[in-house]
């Protein structure tokens, strides 16, 4: 059994030149946790791998049972030269909120 | 009559009033005209718009100010100016001074001719980079001497102390050119409550009611929205964000009264890790944020408090963005559908590329995808087989003809190229690029100028 991070999580992503930020908050405590354990930089950074070459850091903020991960060198070479049609990568929130995860 | 200091308030009311140059102007005049603000904020300033502006500027002295200032300053002047609300707003861009001059116009032709501008200026520090070629570009690595012949804008984000002065002289609007978006918030909180930049507590308080608040209805519903999973009630009538910030830091966000929209620890988290890298350490030219443990709790219907934000002392530098021309990108865009769409647009593609290798032009990247399939995500995206199919090329040069070339080969499939292709599209845009040096502080001098009464 599988689950989506879409099933547990709400994201935003923003950029700041080549380097792109989501936000990961999960709905309630098992959801975070269910993250902690297997939302890890290592899994995301496989999974932005067509889009970014990282690396992937991630910052926890329990107290509002979210994640901040940091995903540098996006391919493209950044908003300001960018040819992609989302110079800014604000669609990759729903990148992250497609990725699977395994159900415990 | 200039509006008296009210230095003995214990609390403020600051509204967000637009967080990008294009956003919504009726939800700002709603805000001014129902929430019971004290100061309105419009943060309309995109990393590279003070480059654009620059360049405008070169080119029409009197330009180089937000082209959304007209429209913006004409709706909100006969809301704010009768009920004592004022108007702090980064739109001055690359042109502060014209854009004064502007507003003013704006004023008397509304009937305010008593009404004020204070103007902030320093940011603009182009001058001083030129001579230090040696600064280290914190994207490339590389020298200030790589762009030097190509740079056309250099500006510094100035902190709050830079605008208090402005605030200061009792004018209705405050005009900027680049300082931080926090800043435009923490500047009224400065200049009510005396804060000093020893209290870092009180700075950190400020600092987030600033982040929070600087994308307007970010804050208030707006891109949250998901149908089924995350509903925002009336989102067409969405209603802007304001923050009551007291003395002693206490910040607590709400929404004009009325409107579409919400506000609650969702929306307010979301709007928390917006463009953020690492919580612990957000660094603004007033201080140097930690947000790790801020929270939020709901008091009532769209009202939430937002606290446990840190701080540590502000840096001795400013992050001065660098705007330098960096060539063309050529754009073309053409449609397929139906049977075979997506085999016929590979093939249009394909001999777009053909074409333009075969006229010789050189281009440093050509990107080529599928909107509909992999425009978004690249390779990422999961194979899908749509029933229709739009062909996007885009690829950056050093010349503006070999630019064009890429819409004039996409257009010239309308009869050169597969069957059924409509929907024509074209553009080439001039490369305005960004990076960043920082400038030890004491080479930045803010200062004020007045237009008006």
């Amino acid at each position: 059994m599988s689950i989506k991070v879409y099933d547990i999580a709400h994201c935003r992503a923003g950029d700041k030149g080549r380097t792109v930020n989501i936000s990961v908050i999960a709905f309630d405590e098992t959801g975070f946790h269910h993250l902690q354990q297997h939302l890890t930089p290592k899994k995301v950074a496989e999974d932005f791998f067509p889009i970014a070459e990282g690396p992937v850091s991630r910052y926890e903020l329990p107290k509002l049972k979210a994640f901040n991960f940091v995903i540098e060198n996006v391919r493209g070479g950044g908003v300001t030269v960018s040819l992609f049609q989302d110079i800014h990568g604000k669609t990759l929130s729903y990148l992250m909120l497609a990725i699977v995860l395994p159900d415990n | 009559m200039k509006r008296s200091k009210n230095k003995n308030r214990n609390k403020i009311r600051i509204g967000g009033g637009a967080g990008f140059s294009g956003d919504r102007v009726d939800s700002a005049v709603e805000l001014a005209a129902k929430a019971e603000i004290d100061y309105i904020i419009l943060e309309c300033l995109a990393e590279r718009t003070v480059a654009l502006g620059n360049l405008i500027k070169t080119r029409e002295p009197e330009k180089g100010y937000s082209d959304t200032l007209p429209a913006r300053i004409r709706a909100l002047l006969p809301v704010c100016l009768p009920k004592g609300v004022r108007i702090i707003s980064n739109m001055g861009s690359a042109n502060p001074l014209a854009a004064a001059q502007r507003t003013y116009e704006i004023a008397r032709e509304l009937g305010f001719p008593e009404m004020g501008v204070a103007v902030v200026l320093g940011d603009n520090v182009l001058d001083i980079i030129k001579n230090k070629p040696e600064l280290i570009l914190l994207e490339s690595g590389e020298t200030l001497e790589s762009i030097l012949p190509r740079i056309i804008s250099a500006n510094a984000y100035m902190g709050a102390d830079a605008i208090v002065p402005a605030l200061e002289t009792g004018q209705e609007v405050v005009l900027t050119g680049r300082v931080a978006d926090p800043s435009l918030f923490l500047a009224p909180m400065l200049h009510e409550f005396n804060w000093s930049y020893n209290d870092y507590k009180l700075l950190a308080q400020g600092t987030v009611a600033g982040h929070l608040l600087e994308c307007a209805g970010q804050l208030t519903g707006g891109y949250f929205a998901d149908p089924g999973i995350k509903n925002v009630p009336d989102l067409a009538r969405l209603g802007f964000p304001y923050a009551d910030v007291t003395k002693k830091g206490e910040v607590t966000l709400g929404k004009t009264p009325d409107t579409g929209g919400r506000l609650d620890v969702m929306t307010c988290t979301e709007q928390l890790l917006y463009e953020i890298h690492d919580p612990s350490r957000y660094i603004t030219p007033d201080c140097v944020l930690d947000i790790t443990d801020v929270q939020f709790r709901q008091k009532a219907r769209d009202y939430v408090s937002a606290f446990g934000a840190i701080a540590l002392p502000r840096t001795d530098s400013y992050k001065v963005s660098v705007g330098y021309m960096d060539g063309y990108i050529g754009e073309g865009q053409i449609s397929y559908g139906g049977p075979n769409a997506i085999t016929r647009a590979h093939l249009a593609g394909k001999i777009v590329i053909e074409r333009l290798k075969n006229r010789n032009f050189d281009y440093l990247e050509i990107h080529k995808d599928f909107i509909g399939i992999d425009s978004l995500h690249g390779k990422a995206s999961p194979l899908s087989e749509p029933y229709e199919v739009r062909l996007r090329l885009a690829a950056r040069c050093r010349d503006k003809i070999a630019a064009n070339a890429v819409g004039e080969e996409v257009e010239a499939l309308l009869t050169n190229g597969p069957a059924g292709g409509g929907g024509f599209f074209r553009q080439t845009k001039e490369l305005v690029a960004i990076q960043s040096v920082l400038l030890p502080r004491h080479l930045i001098k803010p200062n004020i100028h007045i237009i008006g009464k």
